[in-house]
């Protein structure tokens, strides 16, 4: 069942609601022209009080700080730091392989996805930054109206029926400088991904993987015959003794993980694995510090 | 039908089809089971990997092993399996079933009937027609043959007759018919002349198979009486080695149900074919048999009913008193004596005390008049149904009792005097007697010529004479009179009772005369000219299985017929003619049995060919069962139950296993420890004061009963020198009422009605003294209702039948009010509603200076009230008070009111009316202030 806007967006609310404003760090920026609310560690525009500088030909009258002018014989003037926004991108699979879930107790992780994205959506908006979709139209932007639209585009795209059977990243309208998070299961092919992350590592993107994976995907808990099959039926393996499969299964499992690990080391991003019957607060958690300016 | 060994098979061709069974193996062991198709997205992951095994799984062995057994049984099932299947009967003529149904095919009647339907069932499939022929009732026009299937209705409407049933007239309908048949003969194992004709007479149509029992056919010779002592015999046709039969002589126990009365162990010796043995017991108790049956056996032979050749009559005899000693030939009882000694219980002594000892016949010879009380007494004893027989003699003809009109305890009003004939003073002969007609219980008794009558007592004329004239003179002068009286009759022979008068005593004619009266019984069998000319009624009838059953309206047997051989119209019973009775038995007194003899090609076969049984339902059975257990086992194999799903179809199975109902074993222990518990409970009631209480079936109701009496109990003891016992539940229709002082009966809607027994149960307590305390506890609501409230109405269905006097509400003066307690109130948990007590006699008078009329000398039987007493005086196991009544201190007073009542009731009950003694009015009259 797709969760609707509204729910989802106050789902995802409710679980931002007890972590503190996100300030994203920011390492290098180019200059920019826009405000906000993060740091640059240079003095330019902003509000912050950075340091004093001796007023020169050309200052008003006005920016004189006279107090500290008082101390001395020279005037001067002060200089605030230069605060910027922060874009973060998201990218959320929307692929057939993560409309799957093994129980009815169990979200699908597609859902699960989106409900990690726009809970970081929240947090980051209510630190002013900007957010927004890799697939989406239009800039990101900052704001509680940019959450709808994220949570629209979400949903939109859960009706989509000629999706692909895996997803992989889209790493094309990352700005430069942004913060990405990649949301999916990884299970496509492993050189999109890795094009994917050179592209904005290129870009100077740095940001998250986060893979969603379901229970039985981990455990791979099936006996006797079965012929597997993906959701739109377009592979299919048939084991006559599944049991006998699990540990090269597993093997397999975990080597993916460990290349999206290296991968993710390599660029610089940060890797977690999150399993669909855990609760999401753990990996939100783990985002959250993920985003965290590092202190 | 091809038959291997016990099983055989309807349709044999099916059994090919097991040869398709190693073919399944082959299949079955290469197809694997399906696979299960699941979705998973990491299947990316799996593309590649190969199974370890290289081997394709397969279906385990004994999988393998489950369907190939289901198969095959599913076959056999289809394939028609029989059982013992009957042998195919070469001929296709027709059968015949001939069942000889005399008294001795009684014993084993259902095995014979189960063969006859085995040989319809046989018949059926061969598509032969069947006639079933009975020996007793034979079809008048031919032999009927029909299909088989017609005849299995008629099976059940044929039963055993309970007499001999002769052959003959078989011979002479087979012989008659032309028809070619095959002959299953039945046959009751006795000799019979007729048996070889009959027997050649069928195979001379077809072959016969003979179907008899080896076991040895008892019967019991009718009972005798002689010396004190009782004999009884029991026959058995063939010798054969000892054997232990036990007659039991059934009779009416005084409450009147049948029971055994007393037993007889018979022992046949080896090789003998009769056992006779002797049975003594008190005259009470033989009086009481009215029948001898062989134990074990249910056939109308081994049943000898008992008649009045066992039963003697008390007659008690009166004479006038004689103060002439040593002349007793002369005496009048004398001649009684001697005639009626042997046969009969003889009582003397005076008229009360013979009245007393309830005697049938009493005789008072030459007892002119009696006292007034004595006449109401015999008059009264007469009409309950008692004969007086009188005979006249001198004080009678000197009296003139019955001269002015009639007498009660005569039947007739006579002239004065007498009549002389033949003597030395009187002209003519002594006259003889004419014989009796028809109308008379004398009639058919041969007249010997030696009987003549010299004197006599002569008959008033009169309307109604004739009619009450049994026997006459030859010139039509009155000898015997009778008329009836009530229930009974009153006999006066106008001579006397010695040979004064005429040589009548002397006679054997008196003798019969006096059995026909019957005075006295007869031990021995009575012969045929005894009976001439009486007319019997079948009071009871004897069915072929020996059972009694209700004779209904048939007609009398001629007293001739009756000495004869039991048939058609006279079916073994107890006839009665008037007060006599003469039990027509199936076994002659000199019967001796025979078994039946047949020539060495016949041997007679028992038990039959067992009957075949169709198992094709118990293998489909076995192959469905197999099947579901296939299922089971498969999805156990596939995975499909693992887990929860697993755990919760085990213990479906679990609980739907069938398992042996062992709380019915544990609940009749239950009841018989509860039934000894009740009989100690009421020795103990009989030992001390004990209030009992009516379980209504309503457990609430019995709680709070049996606490409230608890609670009243205790308050005795602390109160009063009363110590009950504690309280019991009573079951009105088991216990013994008479053991409780009281009985309090909470009435509720829908209590069960006691049955008539227990009515009389109850009738018995109440008149013994014994006091009923009826609750309908509504008294709340019992003001609105107007009395008609669902519990008063059931206590008014309850309460017709007893013998409740009149009643009235307690009047201000009753004793009730001042037993222990001075109470103007009697109230429960309710207040207000009126008791109901015994009304007092209207006249009773209020003596000047007393404050109570003198009422009622003994105990109200019952007290009715609405007050719900038992909740009020309802304590708890701790003590404390079950129930509130009404509210605060106020209701804690209406609670001690209802205690006081309590008491006051028991104290009444106990002692009765002690407190309306004089003694305490001084007392009285100081405690009430006046």
């Amino acid at each position: 069942m797709t969760p609707q806007p509204i729910p989802l967006r106050s789902r995802a609310e409710g679980l931002a609601a007890h972590l503190p404003p996100l300030l994203a760090e920011a390492q290098h920026l180019a200059a920019s022209v826009i405000l906000g609310e993060h740091g640059r560690r240079r003095p330019g525009l902003g509000d912050a009080f950075w340091q004093y500088r001796p007023a020169i030909q050309g200052d008003s009258a006005r920016a004189i700080d006279w107090r500290r002018s008082a101390r001395s014989d020279q005037h001067f003037v002060q200089e605030k730091e230069w605060q910027a926004t922060q874009t973060v991108m998201f990218w959320v699979d929307r692929a057939m392989s993560m409309q799957f879930s093994s129980a009815a107790d169990v979200p699908r992780k597609a859902d699960r996805a989106a409900v990690l994205a726009l809970a970081a959506a929240v947090l980051l908006v209510r630190g002013g930054e900007r957010v927004g979709l890799t697939n989406m139209s239009g800039a990101p932007k900052a704001g509680r109206l940019q959450l709808d639209r994220l949570a629209r585009a979400l949903e939109a795209e859960n009706h989509a029926e000629d999706s692909a059977e895996y997803g992989t990243p889209d790493a094309n309208l990352l700005p430069a400088h942004a913060r990405a998070v990649f949301i999916s299961d990884f299970m496509g092919d492993m050189a999109g991904v890795r094009s994917a992350l050179t592209k904005a590592a290129d870009r100077g993107v740095k940001g998250v993987l986060m893979q969603v994976l379901d229970p039985v995907e981990e455990a791979f808990p099936f006996q006797g015959r079965m012929i597997f099959e993906s959701m739109k039926a377009t592979l299919r393996h048939e084991s006559r003794m599944a049991g006998a499969l699990r540990d090269q299964y597993q093997e397999r499992l975990g080597a993916r993980k460990d290349a999206l690990w290296s991968l993710a080391q390599s660029v610089g991003w940060q890797y977690h694995c999150h399993h669909t019957d855990d609760t999401p607060a753990p990996a939100f958690l783990w985002l959250y510090h993920a985003l965290e300016r590092p202190r | 039908m091809v038959v291997f060994g016990p099983i055989g098979f309807g349709a044999p061709w099916l059994l090919a089809g097991l040869l398709a069974l190693p073919v399944l193996w082959v299949l079955l062991r290469a197809v694997p089971p399906a696979p299960i198709r699941r979705r998973f997205p990491a299947v990316v992951l799996l593309l590649g990997l190969k199974d370890e095994t290289a081997q394709a799984q397969k279906t385990p062995w004994w999988l393998l092993l489950l369907r190939v057994l289901a198969v095959g049984a599913m076959i056999v099932g289809f394939a028609g399996p029989v059982v013992n299947p009957q042998a195919k009967q070469d001929g296709s003529s027709p059968v015949l079933v001939f069942i000889e149904n005399g008294w001795a095919s009684a014993a084993d009647w259902s095995a014979r009937i189960s063969r006859v339907r085995s040989a319809l069932e046989k018949a059926g499939q061969a598509g032969r027609p069947v006639a079933v022929v009975v020996s007793g009732d034979l079809p008048p026009e031919g032999l009927p043959f029909m299909a088989a299937g017609a005849w299995g209705g008629r099976l059940a409407g044929l039963a055993p007759v309970p007499w001999d049933v002769a052959l003959s007239p078989a011979v002479d309908v087979i012989t008659q018919s032309e028809a070619e048949f095959d002959t299953l003969w039945l046959s009751d194992g006795l000799a019979q002349a007729a048996r070889s004709p009959l027997l050649r007479a069928f195979e001379a149509h077809g072959q016969v198979e003979v179907f008899q029992s080896p076991a040895a056919r008892l019967g019991l010779r009718p009972s005798t009486f002689s010396d004190g002592v009782i004999h009884l015999t029991a026959l058995r046709d063939a010798p054969g080695p000892a054997r232990d039969v036990v007659v039991a002589g059934i009779g009416p126990d005084p409450s009147g149900t049948l029971r055994v009365l007393s037993q007889l162990p018979l022992s046949f010796a080896p090789d003998q074919r009769t056992a006779s043995a002797q049975l003594s017991l008190p005259p009470e108790l033989r009086n009481r048999i009215t029948r001898f049956r062989i134990q074990g056996i249910d056939s109308a032979g081994a049943v000898s009913l008992a008649d009045d050749s066992l039963r003697r009559r008390r007659v008690a005899l009166l004479g006038g008193a004689s103060g002439r000693e040593g002349l007793e030939l002369l005496s009048p009882l004398h001649f009684l004596h001697q005639a009626l000694q042997p046969t009969a219980d003889l009582l003397e002594g005076t008229l009360a005390d013979l009245l007393r000892a309830s005697p049938d016949v009493i005789i008072l010879a030459d007892v002119a008049v009696l006292s007034s009380p004595d006449q109401k007494a015999v008059a009264k004893w007469v009409a309950q149904g008692g004969l007086l027989l009188r005979f006249a003699g001198p004080r009678l003809a000197a009296s003139d009792a019955g001269r002015d009109g009639e007498d009660i305890l005569l039947p007739v009003r006579l002239r004065a005097g007498g009549r002389t004939v033949g003597g030395a003073m009187s002209w003519g002969e002594p006259r003889t007697l004419a014989p009796f007609s028809d109308v008379s219980p004398f009639f058919g008794l041969n007249l010997p010529e030696d009987v003549t009558v010299r004197a006599q007592v002569l008959a008033e004329p009169g309307p109604d004479l004739f009619a009450r004239v049994i026997a006459t003179l030859a010139d039509g002068t009155p000898l015997v009179t009778r008329k009836t009286l009530g229930d009974g009759q009153i006999v006066l022979f106008h001579v006397s009772a010695n040979a004064e008068w005429s040589t009548l005593p002397l006679s054997g004619l008196f003798m019969q005369m006096l059995n026909r009266l019957a005075v006295s019984t007869q031990p021995a069998r009575p012969v045929a000219d005894e009976l001439k000319g009486t007319v019997w009624v079948a009071k009871q009838l004897l069915n072929g299985f020996g059972q009694i059953d209700v004779a209904g309206d048939r007609p009398g047997v001629q007293g001739t017929r009756l000495v004869q051989a039991p048939a058609d119209d006279l079916p073994p019973g107890v006839y009665g003619s008037d007060d006599r009775r003469i039990a027509v038995n199936v076994i002659a007194p000199d019967r001796v049995l025979a078994p039946a003899q047949w020539p060495a090609r016949i041997s007679p076969v028992w038990g039959g060919a067992p009957r075949a049984r169709d198992i094709s339902g118990w293998v489909l059975a076995l192959a469905l069962g197999a099947l579901a257990l296939d299922i089971f086992a498969s999805l156990v194999l596939t995975g499909r139950l693992r887990g929860a799903k697993g755990l919760t179809a085990g213990l479906v199975l679990i609980t739907l296993w069938p398992h042996p109902d062992m709380a019915q074993a544990q609940a009749q222990d239950q009841v018989q420890d509860q039934a000894l518990a009740v009989q100690d409970r009421v020795i103990s009631a009989a030992a001390n004061v004990t209030l009992a209480h009516v379980l209504t079936g309503d457990a609430q109701v019995d709680r709070v009963a049996f606490a409230g009496l608890t609670g009243l109990s205790d308050e005795l003891f602390r109160r009063t020198s009363v110590e009950p016992a504690p309280p019991v539940g009573v079951h009105l229709e088991t216990d013994e009422l008479a053991v409780f002082a009281l009985l309090y009966w909470p009435v509720i809607a829908d209590q069960p009605l006691p049955s008539a027994e227990t009515y009389l149960r109850l009738n018995r307590y109440l008149n013994a003294g014994g006091m009923i305390l009826f609750d309908t506890r509504d008294g709340d609501v019992a003001g609105f209702a107007n009395s008609s409230t669902p519990a008063a109405a059931r206590l008014r269905t309850l309460a017709r039948p007893l013998e409740i006097p009149a009643l009235e509400p307690v009047p201000e003066d009753h004793v009730l009010t001042r037993a222990f307690y001075l109470l103007t109130e009697f109230p429960g948990r309710y207040i207000g509603r009126a008791v109901w007590v015994e009304a007092a006699p209207s006249d009773a008078p209020l003596a000047e200076g007393m404050p109570f009329r003198n009422l009622n000398d003994g105990v109200s039987p019952v007290v009715i009230g609405a007050n719900d007493w038992a909740a009020a005086w309802a304590v708890g196991a701790s003590g404390a008070p079950m129930f509130p009544v009404g509210r605060g201190l106020a209701g804690e007073r209406q609670r001690e009111m209802a205690f006081r009542f309590g008491v006051n009731l028991v104290m009444h009950v106990l002692t009765g009316n002690y407190k309306s003694d004089q003694v305490h009015v001084p007392a009285l009259l100081e405690r009430l202030g006046l």
